[in-house]
C-alpha cells in the first residue's frame, strides 16, 4: 500500500490520470458535463432573446398586472373579469391544487381498497377488482375524463325536471341535487357562536391525539391497551354535538332550492370538476391498486406465518408486521403516482375546468401573446408543486424506511 | 453432511435429569387427513405426544413432514380427524386457535424474523400484543432468553446484521418469550452453514434438557440419536414407522425406512 502511494507521488501528476485514475475520473466527467450544460443554456437563452427581439418582442412579465378581461366559472377566491392576469393565474393555480388534492385523497382510498380486495380469497370480489384495474389502466385518461363528463351531463336530469311533479328528485332527504348543470350540496352557514364550536372541535381533535399517546404509554407500563377506536370516535363526535346544542345551533345548512331555471343556495360543484376529479382518481387509483398489491405480495409469506405462530391475530399481523414492510415498497412509486395525477390534471381543458393550464397557460397567453413568459411561469408552478409533493413524501418515506438490513 | 461429524459436534454429556416423559398427553392426533385440493397430502395420521417427549420426524422431501407439524398450530387446516393440543381441540373456533398458538412455539427453516424490528423488538412483539405484558417486563423476559441463546449483546441490532445461526437462535428465543409448553421445529438447521449448525443444535439440546416437549423435523441424525426419545419416519403422507432411536437406526422394520436411512447416512 504505502509503496504504491510513494511511487505515484514521486512520479508526479500525469494528465492521463484525469481520465484513468479513479480518484479524478468522476470529477473530470462532471466538469466537462457542467461546461457543456452552461454552453448549451447560454446559447439557448441568447438565441431566444435574439429571436424575440427580431420579432419585436421583449422579455417582460408586466402583462401580469394588466386587466385580464375574461370570466372564470369556478373561483375559490374573489375574481371578476376586471381582475389582473396575475389574479387569474392564482385562481387557476388554486383550481389545479383543489382537483389535485381531492384527486390524491380519493385515488389513495380507491387504490388501497382495490389493491387489498384484489388479493381477496373471494373469487367474485377479486375478479371485479381485476376488471376495474385493467379497465382503467388500459384506456387513456383523456377518454375517461370525457366519458365521465358526458355521463354527468347527458344522463343526469335537467334542473327543471326537479320541479313539482317532475321526473327527478333530490337525494339524501332532499339535500343533494345531481343535475346536468352540476351537483348541488348543502352549504354551512356560520352563525354567531360558530367560532366557539370550531374551537371545541379543534380541542377534541387535540384530545384524541393526546389520548392515543396516553394509551400507548399506559400499554407500555401495564400491558393493557385501552380501546382507542371507540374512545377516539366518542371524543370526535360528543363534545362538538354537545357544544352545538349548548350554543343553540350556531351552524345551519343552506339547502339548494330550485329557483327559476336553476338551483339557488347550497354549494355548487360543477360537472367539469366532478368529472375531472373522478376520472383522475379512478385512473390513478388503478395504478395505486397495483402498487399496493405488489407491496403486500412483496412481504414474504413466512412473515405472516411467523406472526400467526406467535399468536398474533390477522389484523394485528397486518398492522405490525406486513404493512410496515410493504410501505417501503409502496411509497416510492406512490410518489410518482401523486406527481402523475397532479400533472395529468392539466387535461382539465378537455372539460372546460379552469385550472392553471387554462387560465395562465391558455387564455392569458392568447390575449397577451406572452407565450414564453406564460409557459415559463406555468412550468415553474408545476415544478415547484412536484418538488413539494415529492419532498414531503420523501420525508415520510425516510420515516417508514427499514433501518439496517 | 457426514453423520459422524455432526454426532461429534453434539456429543457432549447430556443432562437427562429433567428429561422425563410423563403420562400427560400434550398432543393427540387421531385419524387426521389433509388434502391440498385433489392432492391427499396427509393420510390417516395417528400420533400421541406425551409431555416431555422429544420427537424427531424424518422422511424424504415432500412426504408431508412440514404439513403435519403446521397442522398442529393451524398454519394449515386439516379436513378430517381430530387434533387436540393441551386439551384444546383445534376447530374453526378462533378462540381455540389463539389459545393453542400462544401455547405452541414454532421455528422455521428460514427463521422468519421481522426485518423491520430490532432483535429485542422481535422478542417483545408477541408478549406485548398477545400476552398484554408491560413493555419493561417483556424486555426483561426477552433479555433473559437472549442471554440463554447467548446473544444478549445483539439485542439492539436488526436481523439482517446477524449470521444465520444467530438469527435462528433469536427465532428460538422469540418463541420462548411466549413461554410455550410445546415447541415445533421445521428443519431449523437446513438453511445454515455447517459451522453454525452446532450452535443451534446446542440451543435445542438445552431446551430438551429443561424438559420442553419438542417436535422436530430434521435430518440431523446425531441430534436424533442423542436427544430424541422417539423417531418418526414419514413417507407419502403416512407415518410409516416410529421407534426409539436405538431401535430405529439399528433395526429399521420397513423397506422404505431402510432405503431412506441408507441414503441419508450415506452407507
Ligand atoms: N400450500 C400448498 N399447496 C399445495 N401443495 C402443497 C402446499 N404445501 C405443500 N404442498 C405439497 O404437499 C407435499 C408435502 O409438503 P411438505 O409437507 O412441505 O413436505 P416435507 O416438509 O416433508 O418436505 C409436497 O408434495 C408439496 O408439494
Ligand atoms: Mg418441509
Amino acid at each position: 500500500m504505502a509503496s504504491t502511494v510513494d511511487a505515484s507521488s514521486r512520479q508526479g501528476f500525469k494528465l492521463s490520470q484525469l481520465i484513468y485514475d479513479t480518484r479524478y475520473r468522476s470529477l473530470t466527467i462532471q466538469a466537462i458535463a457542467m461546461a457543456l450544460l452552461v454552453l448549451f443554456l447560454s446559447w439557448l437563452v441568447s438565441n431566444t432573446v435574439q429571436n424575440l427581439s427580431d420579432l419585436g418582442k421583449d422579455f417582460d412579465f408586466g402583462f401580469l398586472g394588466q386587466r385580464a378581461g375574461y370570466d372564470i366559472n369556478q373561483t375559490l377566491i374573489p375574481y371578476t373579469s376586471g381582475s389582473s392576469h396575475a389574479r387569474a393565474a392564482i385562481v387557476g393555480i388554486l383550481n389545479t391544487l383543489l382537483v389535485a388534492f381531492l384527486g390524491c385523497i380519493l385515488a389513495t382510498i380507491v387504490g388501497v381498497i382495490a389493491g387489498v380486495l384484489r388479493l381477496s380469497k373471494n373469487w367474485l370480489v377479486a375478479r371485479l377488482m381485476t376488471v376495474y384495474v385493467e379497465g382503467f389502466r388500459n384506456v387513456p385518461l383523456l377518454l375517461w375524463i370525457i366519458a365521465i363528463f358526458a355521463m354527468m351531463t347527458e344522463a343526469t336530469p335537467q334542473p327543471r325536471d326537479f320541479r313539482e311533479g317532475g321526473t327527478a328528485s333530490m337525494w339524501l332527504w332532499d339535500s343533494v341535487a345531481v343535475s346536468n348543470r352540476g351537483v348541488y350540496i348543502p352549504a354551512p352557514v356560520w352563525g354567531p357562536g360558530s367560532t366557539a364550536l370550531i374551537i371545541v372541535f379543534v380541542l377534541s381533535i387535540a384530545a384524541i391525539i393526546g389520548f392515543r399517546r396516553y394509551a400507548f404509554r399506559r400499554q407500555e407500563a401495564t400491558g393493557v391497551l385501552l380501546p382507542i377506536l371507540p374512545v377516539s370516535l366518542a371524543l370526535f363526535f360528543l363534545p362538538s354535538i354537545l357544544a352545538y346544542f349548548v350554543l343553540g345551533g350556531p351552524v345551519s345548512l343552506a339547502y339548494p332550492e330550485l329557483g327559476g331555471f336553476n338551483f339557488q343556495g347550497g354549494l355548487h360543484m360543477r360537472n367539469s370538476l366532478i368529472a375531472l376529479w373522478l376520472a383522475l382518481s379512478l385512473y390513478t387509483g388503478a395504478f395505486i391498486a397495483e402498487i399496493v398489491r405488489g407491496g403486500i405480495l412483496s412481504v414474504a409469506k413466512g412473515q405472516s406465518e411467523a406472526a400467526f405462530a406467535l399468536g398474533l391475530r390477522p389484523s394485528r399481523t397486518m398492522n405490525l408486521v406486513i404493512l410496515p414492510q410493504a410501505m417501503r415498497v409502496i411509497i416510492p412509486p406512490l410518489i410518482s403516482q401523486y406527481l402523475n395525477l397532479t400533472k395529468n390534471s392539466s387535461l382539465a381543458i378537455a372539460v372546460g375546468y379552469m385550472d392553471a393550464r387554462s387560465t395562465l397557460g391558455g387564455i392569458t397567453i392568447n390575449q397577451t401573446g406572452r407565450e414564453l413568459e406564460g409557459m415559463l411561469l406555468l412550468g415553474l408552478f408545476y415544478l415547484v408543486l412536484s418538488l413539494i409533493i415529492s419532498g414531503a413524501m420523501n420525508v415520510f418515506n425516510a420515516r417508514m424506511k427499514l433501518k439496517e438490513r | 453432511m457426514s453423520d459422524v461429524a455432526h454426532e461429534m459436534q453434539t456429543s457432549r454429556a447430556i443432562d437427562r435429569s429433567q428429561m422425563q416423559v410423563s403420562d400427560e398427553v400434550a398432543i393427540q392426533i387421531t385419524d387426521m387427513n389433509k388434502w391440498f385440493g385433489q392432492f391427499h397430502v396427509l393420510r390417516d395420521i395417528d400420533l400421541t405426544v406425551y409431555r416431555g417427549e422429544r420427537i424427531v420426524i424424518c422422511g424424504p422431501s415432500g412426504s408431508g413432514k412440514s404439513t403435519l407439524i403446521r397442522c398442529i398450530n393451524h398454519l394449515e387446516e386439516h379436513q378430517a380427524g381430530r387434533i387436540v393440543v393441551d386439551g384444546i381441540e383445534l376447530s374453526n373456533d378462533l378462540k381455540n386457535i389463539d389459545k393453542i398458538r400462544s401455547e405452541v412455539g414454532m421455528c422455521f427453516q428460514h427463521f422468519n424474523l421481522f426485518p423491520h424490528l430490532t432483535i429485542l423488538e422481535n422478542c417483545t412483539l408477541a408478549p406485548i400484543w398477545v400476552r398484554k405484558v408491560p413493555k419493561r417486563e417483556a424486555e426483561e423476559t426477552a433479555m433473559h432468553y437472549l442471554t440463554k441463546v447467548k446473544i444478549p449483546d445483539q439485542a439492539n441490532k436488526y436481523p439482517g446484521q446477524l449470521s444465520g445461526g444467530q438469527q435462528q437462535r433469536v427465532a428460538i428465543a422469540r418463541s420462548l418469550c411466549m413461554r410455550p409448553r410445546i415447541m415445533l421445529f421445521d428443519e431449523p438447521t437446513s438453511a445454515l452453514d455447517p459451522e453454525m449448525i452446532k450452535e443451534v443444535l446446542d440451543t435445542m439440546i438445552e431446551l430438551a434438557e429443561e424438559g420442553m416437549t419438542m417436535l422436530c423435523v430434521t435430518h440431523e441424525m446425531g441430534f436424533a440419536r442423542q436427544v430424541a426419545n422417539r423417531v418418526i419416519f414419514m413417507d407419502q403422507g403416512q407415518i410409516v414407522e416410529q421407534n426409539e432411536p436405538e431401535e430405529f437406526f439399528g433395526n429399521p422394520q420397513s423397506e422404505r425406512t431402510k432405503l431412506f436411512l441408507s441414503q441419508i447416512l450415506g452407507h
